[in-house]
């Protein structure tokens, strides 16, 4: 294992109350990477990501960041080492308007207001419909439009990496495709990503690597294309 | 006649910005913890108790330095009430929260009584007890202390939740706490705030009514429910419903005492608050909720 990967997860265990639903989970990510974490419901991949962005406790295993130790630390300070979560459901700020929830985004950057409205003109940019709904309420907006805002929300963290929760769930096929095409595009302009999908084929389409999670334990870890031909997984996940 | 309903309106308005006040606390409480605070008519008895306090004898502070003294310390008693009564009790029931601010406003209450004794204590006006006159109707200057206060209290708590960051960042908290959370938003430190906030405006309702209408160790009890009663008037969780709720309440009140009798006024602001809540139980400006799944 290379030791200069942006992020790594040692043999990380998590439970909710006496239940543990993770057990012995390790990754890395390498900086620039896109990597897919495939699995069925409950296979514990938001789990996964929430103990990641510490909004969940772990209670062994170790999560460093950049070379730094981030296990167990506040959610609100893990944000501020470039860790931005784009967590499942979306969860944006209902009552509050587009650009509002846009700029709650930056929150931990919001001194320094230059950098803050030219990003805002960037994801406007990426996102020309939230443009054009800035001052509506976010609960307002469809699925595939409030996606997009929880991504820009995200991307106003300015995030080193981005953990991207089911951001098909619940979409027409149509936004399907062109949330994983702004995934790609993201990408390619830089963002290390990692993403969790129960669209596996989507997913794996998209990534450079993937690991398959099944009830809490990795099974397999293999370069994307290896994974779409793997007959095990393709039968699992990908349902052919 | 209408030199007397002038007369009453004047009243009303008065007592109904201090209840607008104790709305305005429990409705940023409420927004940010769904907690409806009880102790918040002793934030008022406490800020003014305190100043009395702190301005009494030879050696006492001037007025307002005793006034700011005592909003600090109240705000401090807000904070002390959020951290180790209701932080502990995240995630209890609405009714379990409800018990423990009853339980803290009473254990404030018996603090009062223990320092400050159980008479009732006058407060020095601000500038003069010389009367204006308005046709035959008078107010004191006092009334414009507590009616300009309110209103800069008002639009400044208007300003905070709609034209700065971290006021946002407290609604946020309150809308979704692990997305504010992944914000970067420190939901504890926020929660701190609100109930400082919340604090504060109590301590300056009772800082500037009580020249007028004086106060004691009990006193919060009934402001308390009068605001409350304003929040659920003007809709829970609505900060302008909460300010129209109180001036409305403190109107009617006014208006019931003065044009029918004083021994009912109390009971014909419950009355019409039942009536309203039977007709619109969101209350007058209440709003719907239409989360979007």
């Amino acid at each position: 294992m290379p030791s200069d990967a942006l992020l790594r997860v040692d043999g990380l265990s998590t439970s909710y109350g006496p239940v543990e639903v993770m057990h012995n989970v390790s990754l890395e990510i390498q900086e620039g990477e896109l990597v897919a974490i495939v699995g069925a419901n409950g296979a514990g991949k938001t789990t996964l990501l929430r103990t990641i962005s510490g909004l969940h406790r772990c209670h062994s295993g170790k999560i460093s960041f950049a070379g730094s130790d981030i296990t167990n630390s506040a959610a609100h300070t893990i944000v501020r080492s470039g860790i931005c979560h784009v967590p499942e459901g979306r969860q944006v700020f209902a009552p509050l308007s587009v650009d509002d929830n846009l700029r709650l985004g930056a929150y931990t950057l919001r001194k320094d207001s230059e950098w803050v409205e030219s990003e805002m003109a960037r994801i406007y940019e990426l996102f020309p419909i939230l443009k054009e709904k800035w001052q509506l309420e976010s609960g307002n907006l469809s699925g595939g439009q409030q996606q997009m805002l929880a991504i820009g929300r995200a991307l106003l963290g300015h995030p080193k990496l981005l953990l991207l929760d089911e951001p098909s769930m619940g979409l027409a096929p149509l936004l399907v495709e062109e949330i994983f095409r702004i995934v790609q595009e993201l990408n390619s302009k830089g963002v290390t990503i990692l993403l969790v999908e129960q669209n596996a084929r989507m997913a794996l389409a998209v990534a450079d690597r993937g690991y398959v999670l099944e009830t809490g334990q990795i099974i397999t870890s293999a370069p994307a294309n290896e994974l779409l031909n793997d007959e095990a997984v393709r039968k699992a996940y990908l349902g052919y | 006649m209408f030199d007397q309903i002038l007369q009453f309106l004047i009243t009303g308005m008065t007592t109904g910005a201090i209840y607008a006040l104790v709305a305005l606390g429990f409705t940023i409480i409420y927004n940010a913890s769904d907690v409806v605070n009880f102790a918040q008519g002793e934030f008022v008895m406490m800020g003014a108790m305190s100043t009395i306090f702190l301005a009494a004898g030879d050696n006492g502070l001037p007025i307002p330095l005793a006034a700011a003294t005592s909003v600090v310390l109240v705000i401090c008693v807000g904070i002390l009430l959020q951290r180790f009564a209701i932080a502990p009790a995240r995630g209890a029931s609405v009714v379990t929260t409800i018990i423990i601010t009853i339980g803290a406003s009473i254990f404030l209450r018996g603090v009062a009584l223990v320092i400050w004794g159980k008479d009732i204590q006058a407060m020095a006006h601000f500038s003069g007890e010389i009367p204006i006159h308005i046709g035959n109707a008078t107010l004191l200057p006092q009334n414009l202390w507590v009616m300009g206060g309110t209103a800069l209290m008002v639009l400044g708590v208007h300003y905070f939740f709609h034209h700065t960051m971290q006021g946002k960042a407290i609604l946020a908290c309150s809308y979704n706490r692990d997305a504010a959370n992944l914000m970067g938003i420190n939901v504890g430190l926020m929660m701190l705030v609100a109930y400082g906030l919340s604090a504060l405006l109590g301590a300056m309702a009772g800082i500037l009514v009580t020249p007028i209408s004086f106060t004691s160790y009990d006193a919060g009890v009934m402001l308390g429910l009068k605001g409350f009663s304003a929040a659920i008037l003007g809709g829970m969780g609505n900060p302008m419903g909460a300010v129209v709720g109180g001036l409305l309440l403190g109107l009617i009140e006014s208006l019931a005492a003065g044009l029918i009798s004083s021994g009912y006024k109390d009971a014909i602001g419950f009355i019409i608050l039942l009536l309203v809540l039977f007709i619109r139980p969101s209350g007058l400006m209440g709003r719907r909720s239409s989360d979007r799944v």
